[in-house]
């Protein structure tokens, strides 16, 4: 048995498997299927500091091996979030992290203050990096400026465990991580999902309700390691890492580029139960290898 | 209700029209608990094409078999594949999804089941617990020619059966909204699946008369489960997960324009 506890700065976990924001919902909506306290930490939907209705329907199209979304951060609110999905989930013994989002840095460092009170939520991720909202969202994410903006100002109000997660859609995602970095991020997850666009070629229209969507699912696995596995050379703190992971062995090969932990999303719309799978699967891995943790094959790769 | 994944296995693939199957599917278990209307998420095996789950309706459930079925109209790639399965095969399946048509209000309720194509499929399952339930359920099925009107005998031995054709071939001939029998008599209330233009349709009629009616939505879908936000529907309360809070709608509460 190795031992699969994994430390994302003040963050301690069971182990390195957490769900990603917008793919499991308050965690609840799984409840049926997996223990949920089995998994390392649950990262809730993208919550903000006013209520929004999100992008019109229709919001998702399947792709070759993926899927892209355009949901556009519906949710109630973070007041709401507070009073009535906080007190649901915070005696769930797991770490339970909100995924803060917002239009400009004061929205993100008002909702995030809000979230910092709360005794039960370890950590949050700071989204600056979503394609389907039309103001913020991947706007901060895509300068050095902005995200450092950002993350400076929730800095500011939030003591607890900070991590930022990047958008792919930049020309260095490594420079971007230096920043967030220096802006005073615990740690950074990535990737968040890739911009893309399918047509209907019968009506000459994107299928899309806003035209565009982020991709996500194993079609953008190994644009996701190549962004890993960049960020992990040039930043010290901790990397998450995430985008299509569907088993064990993807779960790895994050690993051995760098990441410290994983993140699971559209895996959990094809099998429900596919967190505590790889979990177990990691273990295994670990085991037949010989390796005690995963801390000894993080970022060893052979030259 | 307690949502399970679980693989099934197929008892049973008929194929009642060269557009649909029909798959009985079992388990070493009880069946869990469901309630009509509600539907399932199968896991598509095989077809690179499918990346996510396709949902399907409860067709019908029968307790004594341990049996559930689906049926499944051959659209794409997902469900051509479906229609590959073979007796001894399994198919991974997460249910029962959804809220499901409403349960029985009054003892001798009149309760009109309209379905449409494939829309016919889970008013099979709902017409037979409404009428185990004491109520009086009528069935108006609509599809294009008499030989893809599906499970026509499965209805007749549970409910009247009244049917229109697109050509003429078997019934009324037109859509079911042209039937006669919506001249002629007046219902408690109504259930529909089917196209969306149809539904819509229905709606109108059971607006212009004063009638209760609900309709199940069939949106695009990924989870499931009411974790993604991608299924939504505007409704009068703002955008609701068809998966979770649906796929049963009434009519008022959406914004359709009827
Ligand atoms: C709650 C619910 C219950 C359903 N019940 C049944 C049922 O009992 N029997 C049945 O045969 N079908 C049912 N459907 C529709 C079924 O899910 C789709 O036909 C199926 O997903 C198509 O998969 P595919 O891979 O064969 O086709 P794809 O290759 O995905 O698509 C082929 C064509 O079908 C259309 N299509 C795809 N998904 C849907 C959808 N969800 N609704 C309408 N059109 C779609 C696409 O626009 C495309 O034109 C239901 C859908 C929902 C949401
Ligand atoms: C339906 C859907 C909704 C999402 N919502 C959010 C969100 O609210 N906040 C966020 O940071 N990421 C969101 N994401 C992105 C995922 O968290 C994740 O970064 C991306 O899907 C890549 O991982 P995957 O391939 O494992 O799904 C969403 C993804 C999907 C598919
Ligand atoms: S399909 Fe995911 S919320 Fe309905």
């Amino acid at each position: 048995m190795a031992d699969l506890t994994t430390k994302i700065a003040g963050l301690t976990m069971k182990n390195p498997v957490m769900t990603a924001s917008g793919t499991f919902g308050y965690g609840l909506e799984f409840a049926d299927f997996v223990n949920l306290e089995e998994i390392g930490g649950i990262i809730v939907k993208g919550t903000t500091l006013h209520p929004r209705e999100g992008n019109d329907y229709p919001r998702m199209v399947e792709t070759a091996s993926g899927m892209l979304n355009c949901v556009g951060l519906q949710n109630k609110g973070v007041d709401y979030f507070c009073e009535h999905i906080y007190p649901e989930i915070k005696d769930i013994r797991t770490n339970m992290i909100v995924n803060v989002s917002g239009s400009s840095p004061e929205d993100y460092a008002e909702c995030a203050a809000k979230v910092n009170a709360l005794e039960g939520i370890p950590a949050i991720e700071l989204n600056i990096s979503c394609p389907n909202v039309k103001q913020g969202g991947m706007a901060f994410g895509v300068t050095t400026e902005g995200a450092a903006t950002v993350v400076k100002a929730v800095r500011e109000v939030y003591d607890k465990t900070l991590i930022v997660k990047l958008s792919p859609n930049v020309t260095s995602i490594a420079d971007i991580a230096l920043a967030v970095q220096d802006a005073g991020a615990d740690a950074v997850s990535l990737i968040n999902t890739l911009m893309g666009m399918v047509i209907d070629i019968e009506k000459r229209k994107p299928v899309l309700s806003i035209a565009t969507g982020g991709m996500s699912g194993p079609a953008v696995k190994p644009v996701a390691v190549r962004c890993v596995w960049q960020v992990a050379k040039a930043v010290s703190i901790p990397v998450v890492g995430l985008g299509g992971i569907m088993n064990a062995h993807d779960a790895i090969e994050f690993f051995l580029a760098g990441a410290s932990a994983i993140e699971i999303g559209t895996a959990n719309f094809i099998d429900p139960t596919v967190t505590v799978k790889v979990a177990q699967g990691i273990n295994e891995w670990l085991d037949a290898h010989g390796c005690q943790s995963v801390g000894e094959i993080v970022g060893q790769l052979n030259a | 209700m307690k949502k399970y994944v679980k693989d099934l296995k197929v008892k049973a693939v008929e194929f009642p029209h060269e557009w649909y199957v029909l798959l009985k599917l079992t388990d070493e278990e009880p069946l869990p608990e469901s309630v009509p209307g509600q539907f399932v998420e199968v896991k598509v095996e095989g077809s690179p094409q499918t990346f996510l789950r396709r949902p399907i309706s409860i067709n019908y459930v029968d307790r004594e078999k341990n049996e559930l079925w689906l049926l499944i109209k051959k659209v794409g790639q997902g469900t051509h594949k479906l229609a590959e399965l073979k007796v001894g095969d399994t198919l991974n399946v997460v249910f029962p999804l959804g809220n499901g048509f409403s349960p029985v209000q009054k003892q001798g309720e009149k309760v009109l089941l309209v379905g449409g194509g494939v829309g016919v499929a889970p008013l099979l399952d709902y017409g037979k617990y409404l009428k185990e339930q004491g109520a009086e359920p009528v069935f108006l099925l609509g599809a294009r020619s008499q030989s893809d009107l599906l499970e026509q005998e499965l209805f007749k031995a549970i409910a009247p059966v009244y049917v229109t054709t697109e050509d003429g071939s078997a019934g009324e001939k037109g859509f079911v909204t042209q039937h006669t029998l919506l001249n002629k008599e007046k219902f408690d209330r109504i259930s529909v699946c089917g196209p969306k233009p149809m539904m819509v349709s229905v709606a109108r009629y059971a607006k212009a008369t004063n009638t209760p009616c609900e309709v199940s939505l069939e949106n695009m879908m990924a989870c499931g489960l009411g974790a993604c936000l991608c299924c939504v529907e505007k409704t009068v309360k703002g955008n609701v997960c068809v998966c979770k809070e649906g796929p049963v709608f009434d009519i008022n509460d959406l914004t359709w324009e009827i």
